[in-house]
């Protein structure tokens, strides 16, 4: 039997009403295994919960209900060691140059000065980023911002990898390029990934698995398997049976969706 | 030189030129207006004999005890408000109106309260200063990115060290603005303090012989604060710029 990472059973997440607004049941519930090494997407209509999902996952806020389990511990709203996480918005530090970035997480940690040069000499080449070590992140663009930031969570060797969104803000080439990137260091640190997109291409080309997510309060209708190859890249999308899949895809999200917009319409009334 | 400084200086150069001419060519009486190189020569005359030391020393030391409070006390006041919501919420509406206070109307009441001297100044340059540094403290605290403080816990930082190394350097564009304010405030403060009602410092002498028809004095008094403030401006300019550099700005 695969061996399971993180485990989610039963989780719900509710945010508590507040001045004005009634409580939002935003999740689940849900439950989902990662198996380790996979690649995981989750696809889903707009304000469905993947991002309280994503947050939940990384122990940045409890579930309501039920329990989270990363390498067989309970982790309930305290970030676990060995968990990274990649952001949609740009978090790179800008008082930092791209190595000091990367070096963060490291010199917290209080790792030797030998060390920390060998990991982030490894990360910055990783993403491609040697012509930049000693740049600025104002000085750089969005794309390569984003890879700074993949590097410093990079360097800390994290055994499961979340990315909430992390090309988001990025043109169409650019995503393109940081899948395939993204595909290599899925390979070569063979860390379980977990990707929360919109993009169902995106989430087809990359991934093992895709978890498919209602309209809030998000729950999975379905587990997409892709059968691709490990050793995969962008030219996958050139395969005859990729748009399928992404048909697929399409067609279970496409009533949520409009379930979703239906909500938001309903909102804004 | 840029372009730009080119036409600073010559606007300048102009300007003092023409108000020398016009001083000189006794356009402008001696009784309104003494000419710029009068100004600086009173000044150095001035500064020469040693008679303001006292004054010089008494002023810059109310202000730099001035600015010292106001920023760091503002800073302290400023994260205990960002920590404290519901007292933010209640003092709010104070801190909003306070710069539509006319401060220096209660400056004769804190010379009841404290007595002649340097206290009340020092208060009354304190009370003007600090809230705008609380102000800016809030400010910075507001606007740090809430993905930085995610990445600070998904980095396990400890509180102390999330502070140090990520939400003091993310307000620091802030803080500083907060400061260089406090430092402009603490200036007007002592030296508009002193003007009204004080037995010594700048603003006293400046006053005192504004009174007393003394132009050489008087003006050669405000060259030498507007050379202080100046100064001390384009030294904190020259450090933000260093900060900013830092940032790759």
């Amino acid at each position: 039997m695969t061996e399971v990472v993180a485990r989610l059973s039963d989780v719900s997440r509710v945010y508590p009403p507040r001045a004005g607004h009634a409580a939002v049941h935003a999740l689940g519930p849900l439950s989902l295994e990662l198996r380790k090494g996979e690649f995981f997407s989750v696809v889903g209509p707009s304000g469905c919960g993947k991002s309280t999902l994503l947050d939940v996952m990384a122990g940045l806020s409890p579930p309501s209900q039920g329990t989270v389990e990363f390498e067989n511990r309970r982790i309930d709203g305290n970030v676990p060691d060995g968990v990274g996480v990649v952001f949609q918005e740009d978090a790179s530090f800008p008082w930092l140059t791209v190595e000091d970035n990367v070096a963060f997480g490291l010199r917290r940690l209080g790792m030797d000065a030998g060390e920390v040069r060998r990991r982030v000499d490894f990360a910055v080449g990783f993403m491609g980023l040697n012509d930049f070590r000693r740049a600025y992140p104002s000085q750089l663009s969005g794309g390569m911002r984003q890879r700074v930031c993949i590097a410093r969570t990079l360097v800390l060797q994290p055994r499961l990898i979340l990315l909430d969104e992390p090309f988001g803000a990025l043109d169409q080439q650019t995503r393109l390029l940081m899948g395939d990137e993204l595909l290599r260091l899925w390979r070569e640190t063979s860390a379980t990934v977990m990707l929360i997109t919109h993009a169902l291409d995106e989430a087809n080309l990359l991934s093992d698995r895709i978890g498919v997510m209602s309209a809030r309060p998000g729950r999975f209708i379905d587990v997409v398997e892709t059968g691709w190859p490990r050793d995969r890249d962008s030219r996958l999308a050139e395969r005859p049976d990729f748009g399928a899949v992404t048909s697929r895809l399409w067609s279970l999200l496409r009533t949520e969706s409009m379930l979703a917009m239906g909500q938001g319409v309903a909102a804004a009334q | 030189m840029s372009k730009a400084g080119w036409i600073r200086t010559f606007v300048l150069v102009a300007f003092f030129g023409a108000v020398e001419a016009l001083c000189r060519t006794g356009v402008i009486s001696p009784k309104l207006v003494i000419a710029p190189s009068a100004m600086v020569q009173a000044m150095v005359k001035l500064l020469g004999s040693g008679e303001l030391n006292a004054d010089i020393g008494e002023t810059l030391s109310s202000v730099g005890i001035a600015m010292t409070l106001s920023i760091v006390g503002g800073f302290a006041l400023g994260c205990v408000l960002y920590w404290l919501p519901p007292l933010r919420r209640a003092f709010d509406p104070f801190l909003a109106a306070y710069y539509s206070l006319p401060h220096f109307a209660f400056y004769p009441l804190l010379i009841v309260i404290f007595g002649l001297g340097s206290l009340p100044l020092i208060v009354l340059a304190t009370l003007f200063a600090m809230v705008a540094m609380i102000m800016a403290t809030l400010t910075g605290l507001d606007r740090i990115p809430r993905v930085l403080i995610k990445t600070a816990r998904m980095q396990r930082l400890s509180l102390v060290s999330e502070i140090w190394h990520i939400r003091l350097p993310a307000a620091a564009p802030h803080l500083f603005s907060g400061l260089k304010l406090a430092v402009t405030y603490s200036f007007i403060g002592v030296i508009a303090g002193e003007f009204i009602l004080s037995t010594s410092g700048l603003g006293h002498q400046i006053a005192y012989s504004y009174d007393n028809f003394d132009n050489p004095k008087m003006y050669g008094l405000i060259l030498f604060v507007l050379g202080i403030a100046t100064a001390f401006n384009l030294l904190v300019f020259a450090y933000e710029r260093r900060l900013a550099r830092q940032r790759g700005l």
